[in-house]
């Protein structure tokens, strides 16, 4: 069991590092601007982000394995660690980088070592969404602004009252953040260990029960709202007051219209719901907060005239989809080598 | 969320009280100062204890609803102006008390004549103040009507300067209504006193307007 829990490890800090970072897309403005206070902040949070996770986390999952099923807990474990070295080297770096496109690189670098094809249809998919994902969001925030817009015009609300509703707003929208980040980025955080998931079924008093992958699911959002409480409250500080200066309602607006996209990308009730009604479908793929945040800020930024905008983040995204998973695969490849050569481990049946 | 609510509610209730207690301080204003013009004492000595009993009601909701704010944390993005706009707004109903307790202690002789030109700038001063207070109004309640009060109080502000000089130039061009330089000087500093009032509403107005523009989504 303890071999099993280092092996975790990796996936593990993977959450944690997710929960330090992530959590500020969401919460971050209203935290920074003293609009909710931290505590609330992270106890919702990690509620809805470990609901999320256990209950919606399947869909992406199942995108991502398709990719590459490592079949090996220290290949696994290897996978991870790469993406998550990944990322912590990136960001050093102050180079722009997400988990979900270090994590495909890295199964992309477990293909290639193991000699297992690579699903080019799944590749595709992934890298359409990533596309999709920031323009997505740009588009509905773009929309949102006029509605919400529209909507304070008309409904004439006192400055004070505003004041309370837009806590209310923040709080709500944030659980729900919360919620499609569990159900979309748990894919990232544990998606590897999904083929070699060592717990059995659990069933407690007949009527509840969870899965080995729901299991899973559960240890990697636990550490996910670890990494929210112990570390996330700095990056929301920074988020909320010197990254992106956005007002109250702003926020809600980039959070309401990046959860959305975030949760379209990971609801199986949605596409079941779809497909139930003969509509058209998308894939279910882990995406990247931070990009979807970005690309409502920047719908927000067109909405408002488009002046002022800073394109050249446009271009760190791009870069990121490229460099992100080039880096991470190499490393993968290395490392993969190294637990294979070194620590005499096997990385691939 | 219902405490927020509640909150929200009692704030509103409180700045409501405090703009209306500054609108009926504007108003017992105007009328005492044409009690005094008219000779009417007793009248005129009740309607500034009246004022100045609204002067104190408005600095308790003042510094209760900067506790409120602060204490609750309510406002964090426009806190600092909605109590800019408390405080200056308080110069108002400061100089409406102010000057009526002047026009009692010291009791400027003013000659009949002049009568007519000093109701003037009472009612332009009174009328920019009043607009201030309906561009407050606008501004809590978020209504598009505030640049029209703005606008309104920066054209009596002017309107009460135009008077002012007019009085001004009355007095120092010839000794027709007073002829001591001492009484000139004197009846002078009454008129600025006045026209303060409508100089302490542009002061407001000036702020609002920053401030609706900060407020955009």
């Amino acid at each position: 069991m303890a071999l099993i829990l280092i092996f975790l490890s990796s996936g593990l800090f993977l959450g944690w590092s997710l929960g330090a970072n992530d959590a500020a897309n969401i919460f971050g403005t209203a935290v920074g601007t003293k609009m909710l206070r931290f505590g609330t902040a992270a106890i919702v949070g990690s509620i809805f982000v470990i609901i999320g996770a256990v209950v919606s986390g399947a869909g992406a999952s199942h995108t991502l394995g398709k990719l590459g099923a490592v079949n090996a807990i220290a290949g696994s474990f290897t996978v991870a660690f790469s993406a998550a070295f990944t990322v912590f080297w990136m960001t050093k770096m102050k180079l722009p980088v997400s988990t979900s496109q270090a994590v495909v690189g890295a199964i992309i670098g477990w293909n290639l070592f193991s000699g297992k094809p690579t699903d080019a249809t799944a590749l595709t998919k992934i890298v359409t969404t990533w596309v999709v994902c920031p323009v997505l969001s740009a588009i509905f925030s773009f929309i949102l602004f006029f509605i919400i817009k529209k909507i304070l015009k008309h409904t004439r609300i006192s400055i004070i009252r505003m004041d309370s509703y837009t806590r209310a707003a923040l709080l709500i929208t944030g659980a729900f953040g919360a919620y499609s980040l569990g159900a979309n980025n748990i894919a990232n955080v544990m998606g590897v260990f999904i083929p070699v998931s060592p717990f059995p079924d659990i069933h407690i008093a007949g009527f509840f029960s969870l899965s080995s992958v729901q299991i899973l699911f559960l240890l990697g959002a636990l550490a996910i709202a670890v990494g929210i409480f112990t570390y996330s409250k700095r990056v929301m500080m920074t988020v909320g007051n010197s990254i992106f200066k956005l007002s109250p309602i702003a926020a809600f607006i980039v959070v309401l219209s990046s959860s959305l996209v975030l949760f379209l990308f990971a609801s199986t009730a949605l596409q079941t719901w779809l497909l139930s009604h003969h509509l058209p479908t998308w894939p279910l793929v882990p995406v990247s907060s931070s990009q979807a945040v970005v690309g409502a800020i920047l719908g927000i930024g067109l909405a408002k005239s488009g002046r002022n905008i800073d394109f050249s983040v446009i271009g760190k995204i791009g870069m990121g989809w490229v460099a992100t998973p080039l880096v991470s695969g190499a490393l993968s490849f290395v490392f993969l080598s190294i637990m294979q050569n070194l620590f005499m481990q096997p990385v691939f049946i | 969320m219902g405490l927020l609510f509640n909150q929200a509610s009692q704030i509103e209730g409180d700045v409501a009280s405090l703009l209306d207690n500054i609108s009926n301080a504007i108003m017992i204003f105007d009328a005492a100062i044409k009690n005094y013009l008219n000779n009417e004492n007793d009248i005129f000595i009740k309607r500034m204890e009246d004022v100045n009993i609204l002067e104190t009601a408005v600095d308790e909701l003042r510094r209760g609803i900067r506790h409120q704010l602060y204490s609750k944390m309510l406002l964090p993005e426009s806190r600092g102006d909605m109590l800019s706009l408390l405080e200056t707004i308080d110069n108002v109903i400061d100089t409406t008390e102010e000057v009526l307790v002047q026009f009692d202690i010291q009791r400027p002789k003013i000659p009949k004549e002049l009568n007519k030109d000093f109701i003037e700038l009472v009612d332009a001063s009174c009328k920019a103040a009043d607009f201030t207070v309906l561009a407050a109004r606008c501004y809590i309640n978020n209504s598009d009507l505030i640049n029209d009060h703005i606008n309104k109080t920066f054209f009596y502000e002017h309107e009460a300067d135009k008077v002012e000089n007019r009085i001004k130039r009355k007095l120092f061009g010839s000794d027709d209504f007073v002829t001591d330089l001492a009484g000139k000087a004197h009846l002078s500093k009454f008129v600025e006193l006045i026209a303060k009032l409508s100089d302490d509403g542009q002061d407001v107005c000036e702020r609002l307007s920053v401030a609706t523009i900060k407020r955009s989504i």
